[in-house]
């Protein structure tokens, strides 16, 4: 190749971006919240991460070389990034045989069955994890309680994550200046010493994620702050209007998944808007479902589905909102 | 076209579900386990060939204009001998397949048969006919039933192997959208190599 003369259209100056570094920036990123996971949840957390990234690779390598048979691209750090997503999705103590099958429906359903990396239109770690939630709902809803570091897989204490205890709360009548006394502070919120899934309790540990990939460019600012935003406004129009049934905004963005979907899932390049204003749109469309599934759904948490839902749209956007071009006529009339 | 090929057309090369894709309805409803499959496919093959015999011999007395309310008081008469018959000998069956029996009505495999096929050939080539189709539609239902009861709830035809829960998401809908989805893709490779 090195001695051909290439002739290519322009641009002759290219990024220098790779598969490979964007991929590797986002899992360094996802390292102070999986610190965050081990601090709280033990070797629980350690179990399952491993568990998930490894079948992930596996199955991505097993597909490609064995099905599709096509140049095996398991080292760009793709699947190892749905690998570490679906963990941090999981309880700690989730059954090891049910994550295997949580990174088979993620790499195979989701990802090759469209075709790979850059051809699938849902999240594959989401896909993956609606799918497990849908399957197994008792084991993905029980959660182990964080309380610092500790060694046991499967006999550690259970119980709901905020989110669940205000929706069965006010299920069964209770007002929600009672349930508040029963959820942690607003403080152990933002550590993550709470219940839920291993990545998502941490909403510090997230943050710095957030703040590595801005600084590194591999994310813009639009999708995580118009989630945030619009769950934010939605819960705040909601708590204004009637603060005994409606949680206050402060608890809806640090309680549950919404921090790790808005900054990790819902800014997958391949499943999310090319363009700045498509990609509030898709955000506000993401934090506006959410607070609708919390609030109203069956669900105590919705933003999983809210971004998979909000992924199916994003082709349409990607063909009606199109960035003016340089030089173009603006038509009047 | 001779009768053998006629016959297994429906088998594979011209599946009502898996390549015509027709009756998807009935198919991602019924299948939930084997035997409401199989349940569902005898009864839709019995009416295939009754209503395939009868619209071929009456197609040189139907006037054109009105052929489609004349096919479908065919059909509905049909259905509703399967569907007293079954009220009356397999109630158990009867009951979980419910609303999907007299729904073989408007089945458009059923529908599509007689104004594909029955209306315009000989009434033993579209008893053949019907008889195949029925039986590809049987074969689909049966497989895509076995699978999402084996993966679903760890049985086949009700006899428990694996205990516990299965993956609950195949006795759902999204399980039936993915399995009939795989099921194509391999019939796909099968025909073409």
């Amino acid at each position: 190749m090195g001695n051909q003369l290439n002739i290519s259209p322009s641009p002759h100056i290219h990024g220098k971006e790779t598969t490979e570094k964007l991929m590797y920036g986002v899992v360094l990123a996802l390292m102070p919240a999986f610190f965050a996971s081990v601090y709280f949840f033990g070797t629980g957390a350690i179990i399952v991460t491993a568990t998930a990234v490894v079948s992930c690779m596996t199955f991505e390598y097993l597909i490609q070389r064995y099905i599709l048979r096509k140049p095996i691209s398991v080292t760009d750090g793709s699947a190892l990034v749905t690998g570490l997503l679906l963990a941090l999705n999981l309880p700690s103590n989730i059954p090891v045989l049910m994550i295997v099958i949580g990174s088979l429906v993620a790499i195979g359903v989701a990802k090759m069955t469209f075709g790979g990396l850059g051809n699938n239109p849902f999240n594959p770690a989401l896909v993956g994890r609606v799918f497990m939630l849908i399957s197994f709902p008792v084991q993905m809803t029980t959660w182990p309680v964080a309380s610092g570091f500790k060694t046991g897989y499967t006999d550690a204490v259970t119980g709901a994550t905020p989110l669940a205890i205000i929706k069965e709360g006010l299920k069964n009548g209770e007002s929600l200046s009672q349930l508040m006394e029963k959820i942690p502070t607003t403080f152990s919120m933002i550590i993550g010493n709470m219940g839920g899934s291993i990545g998502e309790v941490s909403a510090l540990a997230l943050l710095i994620g957030l703040i590595y990939l801005l600084y590194k460019k591999i994310i813009t600012w639009h999708i995580p702050v118009s989630v945030i935003g619009s769950l934010g406004a939605f819960t705040a129009v909601m708590w204004i209007i009637n603060p005994d049934s409606y949680a206050s905004p402060v608890f809806h963005i640090l309680a549950g998944g919404v921090l790790l979907g808005a900054i990790f899932m819902a800014t997958d390049y391949v499943t999310s808007p090319m363009n700045p204003k498509a990609m509030i749109i898709y955000g506000c469309g993401i934090g506006i479902l959410t607070a609708i599934i919390r609030i109203w759904g069956a669900y105590p948490e919705g933003v999983s589905f809210a971004i998979l839902i909000m992924n199916a749209f994003v082709p349409l956007m990607n063909t009606y909102i199109k960035p003016k071009r340089f030089g173009e006529e603006v038509k009047h009339g | 076209m001779n009768q053998f090929k006629n016959f297994t057309k429906g088998f594979i090369k011209e599946n009502p579900i898996l390549v015509l894709v027709l009756g998807t309805c009935p198919t991602l409803a019924t299948t939930s386990s084997s035997l409401n499959g199989l349940g569902m496919g005898i009864a839709t093959t019995f009416v295939l060939i009754g209503s395939n015999s009868v619209i071929s011999l009456l197609s040189n007395v139907i006037p054109d204009k009105v052929r489609i309310p004349a096919f479908v008081v065919i059909i509905a008469s049909f259905v509703t001998i399967v569907d007293l018959l079954m009220q009356a000998y397999v109630p158990g069956l009867y009951d979980k397949l419910g609303i999907f029996i007299p729904l073989i009505v408007v089945n458009c495999i059923v529908l599509g048969r007689a104004e594909a096929y029955a209306s315009k050939n000989s009434v033993w080539s579209s008893f053949i006919d019907g008889f195949g189709m029925g039986l590809g539609f049987t074969m689909a239902l049966g497989i895509l039933g076995a699978f999402r009861e084996i993966v679903g709830s760890g049985s086949i035809f009700g006899y428990k192997f694996i205990p516990g829960d299965g993956i609950l998401v195949f006795i759902l809908a999204p399980g039936a959208f993915i399995a009939l989805g795989y099921l194509i893709a391999i019939v796909n490779k099968i025909k073409k190599p």
